[in-house]
């Protein structure tokens, strides 16, 4: 069993606990059994293809995914996932700041 | 509404002056009063990782936010929100500002620093559950 740490906004679609205990061999695996689990979840993890989001990071202990496997990365008994939204901002051209 | 002591209220428009002309910016911890408003028990500085355009950019490395969430776990604290500063503009979110904001439920902190010194702080909270309606609310900031 991995662990998926699960941010503020998003545990309301999970019963509001911190964390989800899921089973599986893989990131995606691990996020699919996540997902099951908390149907409603889904969508803010997920496009309407299927596809994470471009917002969302995952990362496997202290590593992006991205960098990694993506979803095929290998997940172990005992090893933390956490979803992470990213957080930016910025002026769009020469408007106001960011 | 957010609830903060005045040494982190003060600790966050430091660190706008700190990195003026650039913007800088952080992480609320805490947890959820039983009234609703988001009550800061501690403040994480992070790097600003946009050193391209530093000067009207921010994006935090979500490695450090993981990093950040593990340490707050161990003393009982969730991520409440996030705080950044607006160089020689005012406290006023961008729709840049919007266009980024995910974590629904939080607090964003902005810190207009006027040639090198703090001036107005604004708070807004995400509020709405899905992207395509979501809105940056002001909010009332209480200084205890
Ligand atoms: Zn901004």
């Amino acid at each position: 069993m991995a662990k998926i740490h699960i941010p503020t906004p998003l545990r309301q679609y999970v019963s509001k606990q911190p964390s989800v205990e899921v089973k599986g061999s893989t990131v995606g695996e691990a996020l699919h059994g996540l997902v099951s689990q908390h149907p409603d979840l889904r969508r803010h993890l997920y496009t309407e293809e299927g596809k994470l989001r471009a917002f969302v990071n995952i990362y496997l202990n202290d590593e992006d995914v991205r960098y990694l496997n993506k979803e095929a990365t290998a997940v172990e008994d005992g090893d933390n996932i956490s979803i992470v939204p990213s957080i930016a901002g910025g002026t769009s051209l020469a408007s106001a700041g960011g | 509404m957010l609830r903060l002591g005045q040494s982190h209220y003060d600790a966050l428009r430091q660190h706008g002056q700190e990195t003026y002309p650039y913007e800088s910016c952080g992480v609320l911890l805490g947890h959820v009063d039983e009234d609703g408003a988001r009550m800061v028990t501690s403040i994480a500085r992070c790097t600003n990782t946009r050193t391209d355009t530093p000067q009207n950019r921010y994006h935090i490395d979500p490695g450090e936010l993981v990093r950040i969430q593990r340490e707050g776990r161990e003393r009982q604290e969730d991520i409440v929100g996030f705080y950044h500063s607006h160089p020689d503009h005012p406290a006023q979110w961008s729709e840049t500002d919007l266009a980024e904001a995910h974590w629904f439920g939080c607090s964003y902190v902005i810190t207009s620093v006027q040639k090198g010194t703090p001036a107005m702080t604004n708070s807004f909270e995400l509020t709405g559950s899905e992207e395509v309606a979501k809105k940056l609310v002001p909010e009332e900031i209480a200084v205890i």
